[in-house]
């Protein structure tokens, strides 16, 4: 119980540390897997890439946080880059998802089989 | 007690750590494990405003408003129009969900989550020794983004670009 506290820094003797961040970040990136593999809507699969994407900018700002110094911003810098990525990646998604609905009337993804009718 | 928070400047800290850190694993299992979708695109709002909290107690704000701005302000709303666009649910009612699918892919998260914890919990991290913590302001990010990071900048604005651009050309509507 005493380890159990003593992780949890609840006591306030010490700020959380990296493996607090790395924990979220991966159970986040365990259920951002699973949304993908596990929905037949492809809207479902593009949240789970979402939380995806999040787990791995949270990885990048904990071991910036614990590891760098200083001046170095390195990582809210690859954070940045990965929203823009991010943003783009969902514009596009959301273009050809709903190019598949005109053309089939749905989007789930067993239904869509071909490249074209 | 005065004498208490004194000694313990960063229980505050801690605590706002694992509400919010509850908030986004709550927010983002439901969004993964629910089965209607509309409520998953809304579960998700709650996960993305809960990573900007936490980008702000690792020391960012900037990536926190960034976060806030773009992927709530942006990619939700692109997500929630595509899925009312989208959304049919008499079609949902009567496939169903293919349980093997649900299965074989907690089998392999569930396996996934287990080898990353123990890859976290048995790593001897190369943890800074420097008493000066990193500050993620917005001084040091838009110099480095105007000079050390400039190409990756440009070249970030340019696919923007033609994200927009290609975007378009896909939505159109054909003439015949």
């Amino acid at each position: 119980m005493s380890g159990l506290s003593a992780f949890l820094a609840l006591d306030g003797g010490a700020p959380v540390g990296l493996h607090a961040y790395l924990l979220v970040a991966a159970l986040l990136f365990a259920f951002g897997l699973t949304a993908c593999l596990a929905r037949r809507n492809a809207i479902g699969i593009l949240i789970g890439i979402e939380l995806i994407l999040n787990a791995a900018i949270l990885n990048f700002m904990a071991f910036w946080r614990f590891g760098a110094s200083g001046d170095d911003v390195s990582g809210p810098m690859f954070g940045i880059f990965m929203i823009i990525l991010a943003a783009c990646e969902a514009a596009v998604a959301l273009a050809v998802l709903l190019n598949l609905y005109f053309n089939f009337g749905t989007v789930e993804v067993d239904d869509i089989a071909q490249l074209r009718r | 007690m005065p004498e208490t928070l004194a000694a313990a400047p960063w229980q505050g800290a801690n605590l706002s750590f694992w509400l919010i850190a509850a908030l986004v694993l709550i927010s983002g299992g439901f969004a993964a494990f629910t089965r209607n979708i509309v409520q998953a695109a809304y579960s998700l709002f709650f996960t993305l405003v809960g990573m900007a909290g936490l980008y702000i107690l690792l020391g960012s704000p900037f990536l926190a408003i960034t976060q806030v701005i773009i992927y709530v302000g942006g990619i939700l709303v692109l997500l929630m129009f595509g899925v009312l666009l989208t959304n049919r649910p008499l079609e949902r009612a009567r496939r169903g969900q293919g349980r093997l699918y649900v299965v074989g892919a907690v089998v392999a998260a569930l396996a996934l989550a287990m080898v990353l914890l123990r890859i976290v919990f048995t790593t001897e991290w190369m943890t800074g020794s420097a008493a000066v913590e990193p500050v993620g302001g917005t001084r040091p990010i838009g110099r480095l983004l105007l000079t050390e990071y400039l190409l990756p900048f440009e070249l970030a604005g340019m696919l923007l670009l033609l994200g927009l651009i290609g975007a378009a050309y896909l939505v159109r509507r054909r003439e015949t």
